[in-house]
């Protein structure tokens, strides 16, 4: 994702303690995913489900006669009615807040307000799946009619225009809302797992012995330039890092030695860098790119 | 462990070492409760979350004054999400809140949509009443309200005979388990549909809140028409002052989206949504249980229950019971 998308999804969410959790919302392409993912699941199970009770219908059939099946059809019945109304509110119930296609994409369901996320909600957001999913989908796949094609025809037409109004709802309002989240008073954010990644400082202050950088060397780039070269350094790739190194020794004037290590220099200078521009910070000066002329 | 003496080490790569085992102890924790349940939790983990999510909290704004590394930022921003959700959210069991829909929230939420609630069998009254009327003029007007799947026979063709054998209970058991299913979730699927289209400013929720209506009038007329209207009274009450009621319920929650949509008030257009999408949830979460009971008696009360007036006797006891368990006055406590 690019920054200025990234930006526009970005969410001021202020805790009460004060700190601004910068949420960022699912965008349209995670919330398409988890849905394909979920239908996949529901699909899957109807399916599977469907085989095995109507095997076992089968079978109680011919062991106790109508009454075995009658069971079995309830089972189904009901199984399928769950299935339907509860896949998605049963999982956003929980405590992860998400279905398992919500879960894959790492996003999740959260109050709009920043409040505890109700039952009421969950079930007002899901319960306008009627409208948004099953209906568009049972117009589509009900058997024609034996009268008057055209009619079909225009009704096939309505069920197309109907689902796209509401598929397409999302990208229409600048929160990526739903019908669903509208009514709710939900939104869907990026909640992903990650991980603590390795500090590059680590290295860096290492290394940063066997290199002596003066004061303008140093101050020669900002945070942005910063960033960059942390990504240089955990990516690690031999070609990317000759090019880098030699154009920040030429930018600095650092005359580099043959046997000089190209990962060494800069992971060196990567934390001279940052040792330099977080003492700044402390005094209550960013300086955001090296075209950042701050003191 | 931690090594104080000033060395080759960052100030930030310092607080992050000292702090990063606290950080990956509330992770953990997280990874837990979004896996399981809060029951997975032990009580010393429950009372350290919070502790353990201030101080993250705490961390992230430092961090973000004072340090460079963006691993650690980025990190500590989901994983002080994480923890929000959790030490914020709802931390009552799925019991505590089903006992207190019961006990208040639902009872409560139907109360507070009299208003539409009246408008919805306002609609449901006026469509009967044109459906009757419309059956008076033309007995064919039957064919146009009622599918034909639906009426099973019952149509202005048949004998009287037939229309009062229809009316009886079914002659054995068997089936009533399947029928009461099917009724229940047709019947459910139903009136969520009018709850969602709700959300279309009101209209077609309250063109199927009328529909249903003229069902239930030429359904009416056709029995009154061979003098049957007491019987198809009880054969329809028995169940009917449930289903019909909480298909009203239904409408008017529909009806409280869509006139919210419409006229949002005070307030944003999107805060009374959601206000009014949660009220309107909740009396939906107790049409479906309503529809349920419906359907049980459907299914099973209509078949085995054949004597007319025992089959008042039913639907004027549900009336007693619902219309008390609504909108009885009850201590303040409990509201």
């Amino acid at each position: 994702m690019s920054e200025a998308s990234t930006l526009k999804l970005t969410r001021a969410f202020v805790t009460p303690e004060g700190v601004d959790l910068r949420l960022q919302l699912a965008d349209a392409s995670q919330r398409a995913g988890a849905f394909l993912v979920d239908a996949a699941i529901m699909v899957g199970v109807l399916i599977v489900a469907s085989i095995l009770i109507g095997l076992i219908g089968v079978g109680a059939l011919a062991a106790a006669g109508l009454k075995g099946a009658e069971v079995i059809a309830v089972l189904w019945l009901l199984g399928f009615f769950l299935l339907r109304n509860f896949y998605f509110v049963g999982f956003e119930l929980s405590a992860a807040a998400a279905t398992p296609g919500k879960r894959a994409m790492g996003i999740r369901v959260a109050a709009r307000d920043g409040g505890r996320l109700r039952p009421g909600a969950i079930f007002a957001r899901n319960a306008m799946r009627e409208l948004e999913i099953f209906i568009p989908i049972s117009m589509l796949f009900a058997p024609a009619g034996v009268e008057g094609g055209g009619v079909e025809g225009w009704m096939y037409l309505l069920g197309i225009t109907w689902a796209g109004v509401f598929v397409l709802f999302p990208l229409f309002n600048k929160d990526r809302l739903r019908a669903g989240d509208l009514i709710g008073g939900t939104w869907v954010v990026r909640a992903p797992k990650r991980k603590l990644m390795r500090d590059m400082a680590d290295e860096g202050a290492e290394r940063l012995r066997r290199y002596a950088f003066t004061q303008e060397q140093i101050d020669a780039y900002g945070a942005k330039e910063l960033h960059v070269l942390e990504d240089v350094l955990r990516e690690r790739d031999r070609k990317t890092m000759r090019a880098v190194a030699d154009r920040i020794a030429g930018k600095v004037g650092w005359t580099r030695l043959a046997e000089e290590d190209d990962y060494d220099f800069l992971s060196a200078y990567y934390a001279a860098l940052r040792k330099r521009l977080e003492a700044r910070l402390l005094m209550g000066v960013r300086r955001r790119d090296k075209h950042d002329t701050a003191r | 462990m931690i090594n104080v003496k000033v060395d080759g080490r960052l100030k930030s790569q310092r607080f992050r070492q000292e702090r990063e085992a606290d950080w990956k102890r509330l992770e953990r924790l997280m990874e837990k409760v979004e896996k399981g349940s809060m029951a997975s939790l032990s009580e010393e983990e429950i009372l350290a979350a919070p502790v353990l999510y201030r101080s993250a909290l705490s961390s992230l704004s430092v961090a973000r004054a004072t340090s460079l590394d963006r691993g650690m930022i980025d990190y500590l921003e989901m994983l002080c999400a994480r923890a929000y959700f959790f030490v914020y959210g709802s931390r009552e069991t799925l019991r505590s809140q089903l006992g207190a829909f019961f006990a208040g929230g639902w009872p409560a939420a139907v109360r507070g949509l009299w208003r539409e609630t009246l408008v919805s069998v306002g609609l449901m009254v006026i469509g009967a009443l044109v459906g009757a009327w419309l059956f008076g003029q033309d007995a064919e007007w039957y064919y146009a309200f009622m599918p034909r799947e639906m009426t099973g026979g019952r149509d202005p063709a048949a004998t009287t005979e037939m229309l009062r054998s229809t009316l009886d209970g079914a002659k054995s058991g068997s089936g009533l388990s399947m029928f009461a299913t099917f009724l229940f979730t047709h019947n459910a699927q139903v009136a969520l549909l009018a709850f969602a289209l709700g959300f279309a400013l009101c209209v077609p929720t309250a063109m199927l809140v009328t529909y249903n209506g003229v069902m239930l009038g030429v359904f009416f007329a056709l029995f009154a028409s061979r003098g049957l209207g007491v019987e198809a009274g009880g054969w329809l009450a028995i169940h009917g002052v449930t289903e019909i009621f909480a298909v009203c319920l239904a409408g008017a929650a529909g009806l409280k989206i869509g006139w919210t949509v419409a006229f949002p008030g005070e307030r944003s257009r999107l805060d009374a949504a959601a206000a009014a999408g949660r009220h309107a949830a909740t009396v939906m979460g107790g049409v479906v249980v309503m529809l349920f009971f419906a359907g049980l008696l459907e299914g099973f009360g209509r078949q085995l229950i054949v004597w007319t007036p025992a089959r008042y006797g039913v639907a004027a006891l549900t009336a007693l019971i619902w219309g008390l368990y609504f909108y009885a006055p009850r201590r303040r406590a409990s509201a």
